[in-house]
């Protein structure tokens, strides 16, 4: 699946808010070889995740190279209201990263 | 409203960082960094010892695991793990015949409900299993995936 860019979703759902992400990152085992070099890409993923609502950290993990490409991410953060901010953030084992951030709809 | 900011390095892992001494975040060995060594472990037995420690697991039918009996594409699986227990601070993910059979692992505070879905790769007939902490105890439960064309290669 091919997406351009990192997309996140926060909906209030029956008292609740829901948080769907869609993260963009190849997620490389280290295992796949490039079809036109015929190497090995190497091993590039997403080592850990924060999520926060409002600057608080409601829930963290810390994911393997075996979490699919371009990761999807959804849990539930209790009550909420519209207009909170929910921020998805993560770090890859390049040191790299993105904050991904929406208000609750 | 909708923003994305990238950053890089040293800022990225400070934000990571900022949020560890709230307090909040368990469990603490989990997240002092990142389990290197519990990633590198090839059976499911070794990887949550090295993950978890020597800790006794018991079956649950309160752990509600989803994910498909027939996979098409082992590259992305999606897995739903809810548990009909409170206080759940812990979720993770494996799979028993990936070559690194630990996937994923969800540190939840009390906001957040007991649920998390992801995508995961599993490479032929493998059981998803899934390992709760709550209250101190661990629970866990298993499903079998049949993959029709692995992703571990």
């Amino acid at each position: 699946m091919a997406i351009s860019r990192s997309k996140i979703l926060a909906r209030l759902t029956a008292g609740d808010t829901t948080v769907k992400t869609l993260i963009r990152h190849p997620m490389e085992t280290g295992n796949r070889k490039d079809p036109r070099t015929g190497l090995k890409v190497p091993r590039h993923f997403i080592q850990e995740v924060t999520c926060e609502r409002n600057g608080k950290p409601v829930m963290t993990a810390v994911w393997s190279w075996a979490v699919s490409r371009n990761p999807y991410l959804a849990f539930q953060i209790k009550g909420g209201q519209r207009g909170d901010r929910v921020t998805v953030r993560w770090r890859d084992n390049k040191g790299a990263g993105e904050t991904l951030e929406t208000r609750v709809r | 409203m909708k923003r994305r900011l990238f950053l890089r390095g040293a800022m990225t892992c400070a934000a990571i960082a900022a949020a560890v001494p709230a307090g909040l975040l368990v469990p603490r060995r989990v997240l002092a960094a990142w389990p290197g060594q519990a990633f590198a472990q090839t059976s499911f037995e070794q990887s949550l010892a090295a993950l978890l420690g020597d800790v006794q697991v018991s079956r649950s039918g309160a752990i509600r695991l989803t994910a498909p009996d027939l996979a098409e594409n082992g590259a992305t699986v999606e897995v739903r793990v809810a548990v009909d227990l409170d206080g759940v601070d812990s979720i993770t993910i494996f799979s028993e015949k990936n070559p690194f059979p630990l996937i994923a692992s969800f540190s939840l505070t009390p906001d957040v409900r007991s649920h998390v879905t992801t995508r995961i790769k599993m490479t032929g007939v493998s059981d998803v299993i899934a390992v709760v902490r709550t209250d101190g105890r661990y629970y866990s439960a298993r499903r079998r995936v049949k993959v029709t064309a692995g992703a571990c290669n």
